[in-house]
């Protein structure tokens, strides 16, 4: 039962850093597809760091420095979709596509060529974190607490404020609502979708490094993050494009993810003998039937998805 | 300060390739007085509203401010001159509250952190002071066109603007509201402020106008006291000739019903409600009836209904006796119905086919443009789309190849009714045919629809212009929250009366 909280948190924690990552994007006007490619991105740029950081430093640091490398190679990354959708007025889905296939394909060719040139004889794409990743785990009682929990309630909590609460927030969403109208009293539409676009690349390499690190120590970069960009897209439409919203649809999400690391635990759902790959597909399933039945009423921002031109008043 | 004038734009000169948008136009703005900018659509006024707010550079021509002269590279510019506008189509973000759309760009704060108290104190000091009632904690989506309206003037106010400018402010209002957009703009004027209102409706500006300056064609013809002038003389000074507003029509000889409509319920795409509750109405032979009413009452549903481009949830319609309730767009069409849409663009035309194409549309499938193999003869559809053009007279660059795109939106206009009036049918509806045609155009368009009255056939005609209303129809429904709530003789009744019944506050009785 511990075990299923546990988990449950941390994939919720995944699936709210990178909504909430969509969820800026998408204020300012942007639909970010691209999501999964700059989780695995900032999976990449976090790994690497804990593979060249020397271990000996303090926890407090190590983990400072990880997060700043996965959030930095995010918001790099995210930068290709900001100049191609905002300036080059690119259809951002097929951009967002675009980026998808590269980040996988890219990380995967970037730590095959480290390792090979580490030892020849060593063709794969996996990146080892046994000893960094203890740095994250604390634990209480047989509860292993991660860090990162902790620091998505308090992004969580800072997205809300500067969302609703800022003159940035107020700025950002109506761009994404009637970006004539935020032009037309002097805000810069194209300064704003920047901004929505770089932080949403900041938090997806965040919940790229936070995936790799929920329950394995060692990760091959040809799976990508199997779908959690995406999963964490379903989450901030059911979530509505709003935090709090977009907290508890993660955490509703991250439960049947978790379920299907845990239900060997529970004895009657053991006892159904279903194969594992049922439980493993549950999040992918419910996520279908629940955009299905919600996405009808969603009230997506309004220009989202439209280029910003300053010709049409 | 030793100037009268608050703006000044003298002998503004803007080209265009191969057009002279302002041709030496001279404006002068007085402090504290309403000055009516007039002018047909394409007499240059939105272009020398662009070159105040510096979105485009004049060639010609200095701006003045309180007789010092100004350079205005962009909207920012112009708003640090104390210059705000109320845009025809409002600039106000739906789902933020109306308190947040007025602070939007000049957001008090601290650190980053909105202030929205201060504001707020504000706001409800300058709603008191000239009159304008708002509630600073709605949401936009949910409050009126006219609510909304005073949220755009706030706007202004909010950020102490001295020079006010409104354009086209009483196209989306009821005649109520439009009388308290006039107090409105009184009492600004009294308060010291100055008002330029953009318009070509001449009674409003007869009203509340102390002085007027006339646009044709991109020339500056005159500007005028409006104490010292009427209407007529406006007018005659605006489109260049006199202009008969009186509509010439026959005595009425009533045939037989052609549509008739009973029970008809269609559902809304925007709310669970539905858009059109239990219509019933009857349209005879040389009648022309309109439906009357505020913008998204049901009208377009209703419409939508009837031509077949959206289901019935219940209630029947014949057309010449049959039921046509269930019949595909086609039939109707094939059937006796026209319809000239209230979108052009969406229904009206193929944007990216040739005039000529668009202009056999509904009738490609007849033999006499397809051949039995089924290819298009495209000789047949030539000669007849150059008959059209020749007899309703619609102009285009390259003849009946131009694409409809290219066309200007009267033309576009023209072309459609060409192509419904030439199917010579028995049933002409015709949603907002003159919307955005200027005073020539209107007068063409209403000449076509009083013929076909004329020669026996009925006329559905779904009008927001008080005026058209008042002028064309034999008989007028005025239809309320999808409903029709009153039946009118236009020679019996007022704006004002139409005016209570189109914003709910009386209703009566209507048999079909």
């Amino acid at each position: 039962m511990l075990l299923l909280i546990q988990y449950t948190l941390i994939f919720a924690s995944v699936l709210i850093l990178v909504a909430l990552g969509g969820c800026y994007s998408e204020h300012s006007g942007v639909i970010n597809l691209g999501l999964e490619g700059i989780m695995v991105m900032g999976a990449l740029g976090g790994a690497l760091a804990m593979r060249y950081l020397p271990v000996s430093l303090p926890g407090f640091i190590f983990i400072l420095l990880v997060l700043f490398f996965a959030i930095l190679v995010g918001v790099v990354y995210s930068s290709l979709l900001a100049v191609a959708s905002i300036n080059f007025k690119a259809d951002q889905t097929i951009v967002g596509t675009a980026l998808n296939m590269l980040g996988t394909a890219a990380a995967t060719v970037i730590v095959k060529a480290i390792n090979t040139a580490a030892n020849p004889n060593d063709v794969s794409s996996i990146i080892q974190y046994i000893e960094p990743k203890k740095k994250f785990i604390m634990y209480f009682g047989s509860f292993e607490f991660n860090w990162f929990m902790f620091i998505t309630l308090v992004i969580l909590f800072g997205a809300w404020f500067v969302l609703y609460k800022t003159k940035f927030g107020l700025r950002l969403m109506a761009c994404g609502e009637h970006p004539q109208a935020a032009a037309s009293v002097g805000i810069n539409v194209f300064k704003m979708r920047w901004s929505g676009v770089l932080i949403s690349g900041g938090l997806g390499g965040l919940g790229g490094i936070c995936y790799i690190l929920a329950g394995v120590s060692e990760w091959r970069f040809e799976y990508g993050v199997a779908g959690f960009g995406f999963l964490a897209l379903a989450v901030m439409i059911f979530g509505q494009w709003k935090p709090t919203r977009i907290a508890l649809a993660a955490l509703m999400f991250g439960f049947f993810r978790a379920l299907s690391n845990t239900y060997m635990g529970f004895g009657f759902l053991a006892a159904l003998n279903l194969p594992s790959t049922i439980y493993n597909m549950l999040p992918y399933i419910i996520s279908l039937i629940v955009l299905a039945l919600t996405s009808k009423n969603s009230k997506a921002p309004k220009a989202e998805g439209i280029p910003y031109d300053q010709g049409m008043r | 300060m030793d100037t009268p004038y608050a703006i000044e734009m003298l002998n503004i000169t803007k080209k265009f390739p191969g057009i002279i948008a302002n041709d030496n136009i001279t404006l002068q703005l007085k402090r504290g007085e309403i000055h009516a900018l007039l002018g047909e659509n394409g007499a240059g006024k939105s272009t020398l509203m662009s070159v105040l707010f510096g979105l485009y550079q004049p060639e010609e021509g200095v701006i003045k401010k309180d007789g010092k002269e100004v350079k205005i590279n962009d909207p920012n510019d112009a708003n640090d001159l104390g210059i705000g506008m109320v845009h025809q189509h409002f600039k106000l973000v739906e789902c933020f509250t109306v308190l947040d759309n007025i602070i939007l760009g000049v957001e008090p704060n601290n650190h980053g952190v909105l202030q929205k108290e201060e504001a707020r104190k504000k706001v409800l000091a300058l709603s008191e002071k000239y009159g304008l009632m708002v509630d600073p904690d709605a949401k936009i989506e949910d409050i009126t066109v006219g609510m909304q309206q005073r949220t755009e003037i706030l706007k202004m106010l909010y950020r102490d603007n001295e020079i006010l400018i409104f354009d086209e402010p009483t196209a989306v209002l009821t005649p109520q509201e439009i009388d308290e957009l006039m107090q409105i703009m009184r009492n600004l004027k009294a308060e010291g402020k100055s008002i330029l209102f953009i318009s070509h409706k001449l009674a409003e500006i007869m009203a509340v106008a102390d002085r007027c300056t006339i646009l044709r064609k991109g020339k500056y013809i005159g500007t005028v006291e409006t104490a010292k002038t009427t209407a007529q003389e406006l007018s005659s000074l605006m489109v260049g000739r006199n202009v008969n507003f009186h509509i010439e029509k026959k005595p009425q000889k009533l045939g037989d019903v052609v549509l008739e409509v009973e029970g008809m319920t269609v559902a809304s795409k925007a709310h669970s409600n539905n858009a059109v509750k239990n219509v019933s109405l009857k349209v005879r032979k040389g009648e022309i009836v309109c439906i009357a009413g505020i913008d998204g009452n049901g009208q377009t549903e209703f419409v939508h209904g009837i031509t077949g481009l959206e289901p019935l949830v219940s209630g029947t319609i014949k057309l010449n006796g049959m039921d046509i309730s269930k019949a595909p767009i086609r039939k109707r069409n094939t059937s006796g119905m026209s319809h000239i849409p209230e979108d052009r663009h969406k229904h009206g035309l193929v944007l990216d086919y040739s005039l000529e194409n668009n202009l056999v549309l509904q009738t490609y499938f007849e033999p006499e443009f397809t051949s039995k193999s089924g290819f298009l003869k495209k000789d047949n559809i030539r000669s007849y789309s150059e008959r059209l053009i020749k007899e309703f007279d619609v102009r285009s660059g390259q003849g009946p190849v131009t694409p409809a795109r290219a066309m200007s939106g009267g033309n576009q206009q023209k072309a459609i009714i060409a192509r419904e009036i030439d199917k010579d049918p028995d049933l002409l509806v015709a949603v907002q045919p003159t919307r955005g045609l200027d005073v020539g155009a209107i007068e063409f368009v209403h000449k076509q629809l009083i013929d076909r009255r004329d020669s026996g056939k009925a006329v559905l005609l779904v009008s927001l212009e008080l005026d058209e209303v008042m002028d064309v129809p034999d008989r007028i429904l005025v239809m309320y929250e999808g409903e029709i709530v009153g039946e009118f003789d236009p020679k019996k009744t007022t704006q004002e009366e139409l005016g209570l019944y189109m914003a709910g506050a009386k209703r009566m009785e209507v048999k079909a």
